[in-house]
């Protein structure tokens, strides 16, 4: 698993240069760092669970990418991935996560206190606040090597954990193969519903084996507290209501997110986590807080500004459209988050899009009065 | 199920999880640790409830918990084998075969589930006790030549997998290389009607390739689920090519679905020649390899060893692109098809339609008939559906054959 070829006995036999990937072709951060001797050096290692370099290249190789789009190509299948293959890893980090040294320390802060402001976005422009990340729990592989019995596991642990919430995070659990056509009507409605993925880059990857096999949505009854167990993630933990009250929404994320832990902990189990990589995900793009913290915002103006792209840039924000990665955006309503996962913290990283938007918001009105916004502009974050 | 699990999670708390693993196995650096833990066995079984495809028909829970220890000898499992079956419930209509063999040991060392997977899939052959005729002599063939009025083409195609490298599934890159490496190493002895040259998918020019689109011969990344769980179009498009003869009536496609796939064919209605040029072809490519110390997997339990079971045998299907439109229509049909054991696709191939009455025509066997064998029922079966027709055309009427034996 996941793949027919990952232990296959033969490949020892040919020279790496006879199993070495055409990369020729290729735009992604595992192309870019992957050189022969690389590849010589790591092709017969594996991690405790067995996980091999052509498991975790595989989805790069078969993906060569896109001129302008650069994914990262490789992926982890269980947490020592990113341990055994530290000579490829750590580069690929580093130029994922803006220069992010292996000797680098990463900081946790879920205290929503710490957070300043967030509160008072203005709802005219500010349609939904919205705040994600993943956890994985150890000991366990991750979603492109883990076997049936693991993520079955997985989902038991965590319906467990989710059924002891409380108070307005008390909620239910739906798992994908038993739910019936209303659940699956009214979680579409909702926009909580996340379907086998279609993606090549995660399908090459093995993370959609055995669907739908122990993949589940649980949320609270208020429906502002979201998990998917057993997506691209152990679990996806997702918090998030209509309006710009990221305060709000953060804290609920902080605090359920912490509940959540403990009731883990409890039973034996804690979250992949170390002082370099922060929280440990399937996608080395997600490592440190794993953290997205985004609005749904209308900015026709400021978006039609030829400074828009350098803006963001300098406030380490993204944009996207409303329908998540790689969608447009539809009458200029734009989902505006943090571009950073990795060396800034949770509340650092909450603070920077609180702080953006409220720019942003400010220089749309400016726009919309005719006035310049020239003494607005930001200083590189 | 995962309850018996996390009791055996919680209580090993303080020990790793791999050293669960050490208590049950014999020293593997398999990665499905958690399959060999017996009491977790079950917790491991796949959910085939929703399914319908023969290895969810087959697979047992026993059979389940005394193969999923087990690897062939270049380390492929019984997991492996069955994903494309779990990841695609399949088709109330449609029953697929839901597995395939990642080397020629995977036919030996998960029989238990393959034996009766192919008994259900080849019409009763029971790979335990009954043997496969091989027959290559083109020279057998009787009235071959059908009436190009109705038949527009005719093709024949099968596969041959090189002994000794990994089938499509498990190979790694190295191995894919080198089946592309010795066929076409040998393809290039060929000469005579069937000199010919060999494009490679990673270096073909725009030219070439459409020049092999409007001759119908490109092959693409395939996207049907079935393969891509199978794993088979990993690292696309590397050591994937297709060579053909000058003439265009011999094809060979290296690393698609199988090592290699064989294909005769040409306009018209002239069966026994195509099928003479596919045995020529074959041996001759067959002697090549062997020249280099080669040769193909077969035994004769199995015939030709290929990549998904339902191509055992001769993995052969044999076929015409003829038009019936008049007796396409008749409701007997089908039943008449079954008779002759044929089977209708559209000129797309399979799980194409029909278009404008042409029909495709092909034997429905593979396994437990011989090559001539087949080729022969398709010429007595398409000769017989031109002939009701002829005579639906001038208003008679026609009848339904007499099912023919199985296995003969």
């Amino acid at each position: 698993m996941p793949f027919g070829n990952t232990h296959n006995k033969f490949k020892m036999s040919y020279a790496a240069e006879q199993e070495f990937p055409d990369l020729s072709q290729h735009n992604n951060h595992m192309a870019k760092i992957l050189t022969p001797d690389m590849y010589a050096q790591l092709r017969d290692k594996e991690t405790p669970s067995g996980f091999t370099l052509d498991d975790a290249i595989q989805t790069g190789v078969d993906n060569p990418g896109h001129p302008f789009i650069m994914t990262v190509g490789c992926v982890a299948g269980d947490e020592e991935t990113y341990d055994v293959f530290k000579d490829l890893m750590d580069p690929v980090i580093e130029d994922r996560h803006g220069g992010y040294k292996p000797s680098d320390k990463h900081k946790t802060d879920l205290n929503a206190e710490n957070l300043q402001g967030g509160d008072d976005l203005d709802p005219n422009y500010v349609l939904s606040s919205r705040v994600r990340t993943g956890r994985s729990i150890r000991g366990f592989c991750l979603p492109p090597h883990c076997s049936r019995g693991e993520r079955r596991a997985i989902e038991q642990l965590s319906i467990e954990a989710l059924d002891s919430l409380e108070g307005d995070l008390k909620g239910k659990y739906y798992a994908l193969k038993n739910m019936t056509e209303e659940e699956q009507q009214q979680l579409i409605d909702d926009h909580f519903l996340f379907d086998k993925p279609v993606s090549p880059l995660l399908l090459a990857s093995g993370m959609a084996r055995d669907w739908p096999d122990a993949r589940g949505i649980w949320h609270n009854d208020n429906k502002t507290f979201l998990v998917w167990v057993n997506e691209e993630d152990h679990l996806r933990v997702i918090s998030m209501q209509k309006g710009g009250n990221m305060r709000e929404v953060f804290t609920r994320f902080c605090t359920g997110l912490t509940k959540i832990e403990d009731l883990f902990k409890n039973r034996g189990h804690e979250f992949m986590w170390n002082e370099h990589l922060g929280y440990v995900l399937t996608c080395p793009s997600n490592l440190g807080t794993g953290l997205r913290a985004g609005v749904h915002v209308k900015l026709p103006n400021v978006s039609k500004h030829e400074k828009f792209g350098e803006i963001l840039k300098r406030l380490r924000l993204q944009k996207r459209g409303t329908g998540g990665v790689d969608t447009a955006a539809v009458g200029g309503v734009f989902d505006i988050s943090n571009a950073d996962r990795l060396g800034f913290s949770e509340v650092e990283l909450v603070q920077m899009v609180v702080d953006g938007v409220s720019l942003l918001v400010n220089m749309e009105k400016r726009l919309e009065a005719g006035e310049a916004i020239g003494d607005l502009m930001p200083e590189q974050k | 199920m995962a309850s018996s699990f996390t009791r055996i999670l919680s209580s090993k708390r303080n020990v790793g999880i791999l050293s669960i693993v050490g208590l049950f196995t014999t020293g593997y650096t398999v990665s499905q640790s958690f399959c060999m833990v017996s009491r977790a066995q079950h917790a491991e079984y796949p959910d085939l409830r929703k399914h319908n495809n023969c290895m969810a028909s087959n697979l047992t829970p026993a059979i389940y918990a005394k193969l999923c220890d087990k690897a062939t000898p270049n380390g492929y499992t019984l997991d492996q084998a069955i994903q494309t079956g779990v990841d695609n419930p399949g088709h109330p209509f449609i029953k697929t075969v839901g597995l395939v063999a990642g080397d020629e040991e995977s036919y030996e060392v998960f029989a238990d589930l393959l034996d009766p997977v192919i008994k259900e899939r080849h019409n009763g052959y029971d790979p335990q006790v009954m043997k496969h005729p091989t027959d290559l002599n083109a020279t057998k063939i009787q009235s071959g030549v059908f009436d190009e009025r109705y038949v527009l083409s005719s093709r024949v195609r099968t596969g041959r997998s090189i002994r000794g490298l990994s089938l499509p599934p498990a190979c790694t890159r190295a191995e894919r290389r080198e089946v592309e490496r010795v066929v076409v190493d040998a393809l290039s002895g060929l000469k005579g009607d069937l000199t010919g040259k060999y494009y490679s998918l990673t270096l073909m020019t725009e030219q070439e390739q459409q020049q092999l689109i409007d001759d119908h011969f490109l092959f693409d990344k395939p996207v049907s689920p079935l393969l891509t769980c199978a794993g088979m179009a990993r690292d696309w498009p590397d050591a994937r090519g297709i060579w053909h003869n000058n003439e265009k009536t011999f094809l060979i496609w290296i690393n698609e679905e199988d090592h290699t796939r064989v294909i005769s064919m040409e306009k018209g209605g002239n069966m026994k020649r195509v099928f003479e040029r596919f045995c020529r072809g074959l041996k001759e490519v067959e002697r090549l390899i062997q020249e280099r110390g080669w040769e193909f997997m077969w035994n004769e339990r199995l015939g030709y060893i290929l990549t998904c079971p339902s191509n055992l045998g001769t993995g052969l299907r044999a076929g015409v692109h003829v038009k019936l439109p008049r007796l396409s229509k008749d409701p007997r049909f089908s039943k008449i098809l079954d008779s002759l054991r044929l089977q209708k696709r559209g000129t797309g191939g399979v799980d194409t339609a029909a278009v404008g009455g042409v029909f495709d025509i092909s034997n429905l066997d593979r396994l437990g008939q011989s090559e001539v064998q087949l080729v022969q029922t398709v010429i007595d079966g398409v000769n017989y559906l031109i002939e009701c027709e002829k005579r639906l055309e001038k208003g008679q009427d026609i009848k339904v054959p007499a099912p023919l034996k199985q296995f003969k």
